[in-house]
């Protein structure tokens, strides 16, 4: 296995929770809701789908469980901004703390545990390909999974007479209930598969990329999830560019360290994130396809006139 | 009405006070800790340490503390609340606690304080640090030992005196075995991000070295080593359970006995600020056993132990020269605690540029 491959390897194992969380808020977002609790359910995935692991002895049990607990959790979030109208800000800024906090109580007894770890699913004959069979054909299900979620996003979204229906209700709820859609229920289910898609990146933090529990164990890549739903202007195959940019910069400056070529080591710890601003600096600069792909509603409440 | 509020309050001061009264008989330690005291590192090392306390002294004190305390604005007040709250002696057990511990103490001049790895003293605030480089020279020279390559990896967390000290032990250590002995080193810029040094760990390891050791906090390093069928080296707690075949031994940090003897000094009214220093011999960092080595290798690894303990080997000892090449020490001659404690440059062999 020659060293790029290892790189790129590892650059898909970095990448596929942030593809996942993204893709999950990119749907939340295109139904008109801003959900900031993105880094509280997947931690809260991750310590639910380590916990269900270690108690089943099956990763595939984890899995099931770190989608059923974000979406679960995402709901909170739902009942408050939708039903009761609670600010979308601040309830998910209280969505992440209270995730870290739960999921910490959670996870409490399991902390040092060695976990196991989510097999490989090998495709015969395509895992022989030269190079690309390893990197594509030699996963595990989360991997897979993830781009199957964003293939299918796209085409709910721009294929589909539903997801027609969610992003008009993402771009004007008013309109969209006077059409007779449901906005509140199509709100509801969006941030369901926004949490889910949160908590099964988070299963692959404790069950793929580091088979433990620790406390806060996602460190942040609920954020960098976010941001990337804006960097792929609310496109999802654009998320799956963005999280592996993201993945490969950051994992490329380890190597570089490695290697001791004499850049300072902060500097190319902030690498990824410069790239980032910079792509977000190169998309805004053409305000009218950003402003195409904006959902029109996002962060607005909708209540219901009768 | 007012007479019944007035007796609940008569109530409640008398109640307030004499719980205050039997505050005062059984002497309150408390800690403050940075992280959860499960994290498996840094932290629970300083609650098994509390324990200890607690068990040593039964009865006779009561331990209290409050974790997940961001270092910060939050932090003076963390600390402010437990001297208020009775509490004799107080244990702030982060670096960056320095700064709100100093404020506090000179708030409360008849509480006791102690701060871990930092440098302001004041009548009623002592420092307490540990020798954690003398470990960190077992570990090299057992990586020399171990190492068919002659290449160890480093995952590093900040550029700051304490790591960089790690590093050149590690290294002179090494090269007292293999002069020609060489480390990588990758700097993570966080204590406590589990994907990003497992991350770490596989670049490492892609590059091609055989022996893996850390200076942050989680586990997943020795995962990974694990997985990829190195040997590596465990940080701050015994870390078998992950890597069972993969442990070479950890640096265990011990807090427990020199939170007993201060607790006793402190109740035998004969407490004083100190800027504590110790080592092995003190017994306020231990080996975790050496496993998964051969018999010589272990036997060399306990003889160097035993010889830091005595104090016939001093790790920093000459002749020995920066990495530039040009002397630091001279053949005998040892470095002394302040160069230590300020240290910003490398020694010969390590294979990386220090971040400034």
């Amino acid at each position: 296995m020659g060293i790029f491959e290892a790189i790129l390897l590892t650059v898909i194992t970095a990448a596929t929770p942030l593809v996942l969380a993204a893709v999950g808020e990119l749907v939340t977002e295109r139904s008109g809701v801003l959900n900031l609790g993105v880094e509280g359910m997947m931690v809260m995935g991750a310590a639910c789908a380590f916990v269900a692991t270690q108690m089943t002895g099956s990763p595939y049990v984890g899995i099931l469980a770190g989608i059923a607990s974000g979406a679960l959790f995402s709901l909170l979030f739902g009942f408050l901004t939708l039903t009761l109208v609670a600010n979308q800000v601040a309830t998910g800024l209280a969505l992440t703390i209270l995730g870290l906090g739960v999921s910490g109580m959670i996870g409490e007894a399991y902390v040092g545990q060695s976990g196991i770890k989510l097999s490989q699913i090998v495709f015969p004959v395509l895992s022989d390909i030269p190079f690309l069979g390893s990197l594509l054909f030699k996963q595990d299900l989360i991997f897979y999974l993830s781009i199957a979620v964003v293939a299918g996003v796209h085409f709910f979204l721009f294929r589909s007479r539903a997801g027609l229906k969610l992003r008009s209700v993402g771009d004007n709820h008013a309109s969209a209930h006077a059409l007779g859609i449901n906005v509140i229920r199509m709100r509801y289910l969006a941030v369901m598969f926004g949490g889910a898609c949160a908590g099964l990146a988070g299963a692959q933090l404790s069950l793929v990329y580091t088979p433990q529990w620790v406390e806060n164990m996602s460190a942040g890549r609920g954020w960098i999830a976010l941001a990337l739903v804006v960097f792929a202007s609310w496109r999802p195959w654009r998320v799956v560019a963005g999280g592996y940019l993201f993945g490969a910069v950051s994992i490329s400056q380890l190597h570089a360290q490695a290697f001791g070529i004499g850049i300072p080591s902060q500097f190319l710890s902030a690498l990824p994130y410069l790239a980032t601003i910079f792509v977000l600096i190169l998309i805004s600069h053409n305000r009218r396809t950003t402003l195409i792909n904006t959902p029109a509603s996002l962060g607005k409440p909708f209540v219901p006139d009768r | 009405m007012k007479k019944i509020l007035f007796a609940l309050a008569t109530t409640a001061a008398v109640l307030g006070f004499s719980a205050a009264a039997s505050a005062q008989e059984k002497v309150k330690v408390c800690f403050v800790y940075v992280g959860s005291k499960t994290d498996g590192g840094w932290t629970q090392a300083h609650d098994i340490g509390r324990l200890e306390l607690e068990k040593a002294f039964g009865d006779k004190i009561e331990t209290q503390f409050l974790e997940n305390v961001p270092e910060g604005p939050d932090a003076e007040r963390a600390i402010e609340r437990l001297a208020r709250s009775g509490c004799g002696l107080i244990f702030t057990t982060s670096f960056g606690f320095m700064d709100a511990t100093v404020k506090i103490a000179a708030k409360f001049p008849d509480v006791k304080f102690e701060h871990a790895t930092g440098y302001k003293t004041a009548p009623n605030l002592a420092t307490y640090n540990s020798r954690f480089y003398e470990g960190r020279y077992i570990q090299g020279q057992i990586a020399a030992k171990m190492s068919q390559k002659g290449v160890a990896g480093y995952i590093a967390s900040f550029p700051i005196p304490e790591v960089v000290m790690g590093i050149n032990s590690f290294v002179t250590g090494a090269r007292t075995i293999n002069p020609d002995f060489k480390i990588k080193v990758v700097w993570a810029n966080t204590w406590f991000d589990p994907g990003k040094e497992a991350d770490a760990a596989k670049a490492l390891i892609d590059q091609g070295v055989d022996i893996l050791t850390q200076h942050t906090d989680t586990t997943a390093p020795m995962q990974v080593a694990a997985e990829r069928g190195i040997k590596a080296f465990g940080q701050a707690s015994d870390m078998i359970k992950a890597g069972p075949k993969t442990q070479l031994t950890a640096i265990v940090d011990t807090w427990g006995a020199y939170y007993i003897k201060r607790t006793q000094a402190f109740i035998d009214g004969k407490w004083e600020t100190t800027s504590s220093w110790d080592g092995l011999k003190d017994g306020i960092l231990t080996m975790a056993p050496y496993t998964n080595m051969p018999d010589d290798v272990k036997a060399m690894a306990e003889a160097t132990e035993a010889k830091i303990r005595s104090g016939e080997l001093k790790p920093f000892t000459g002749p020995l020269k920066k990495q530039d090449g040009s002397e630091w020490l001279k053949a005998g001659e040892s470095a002394d605690d302040g160069t230590l404690l300020g240290m910003n440059f490398y020694v010969e062999g390590v294979d990386d540029k220090l971040p400034k």
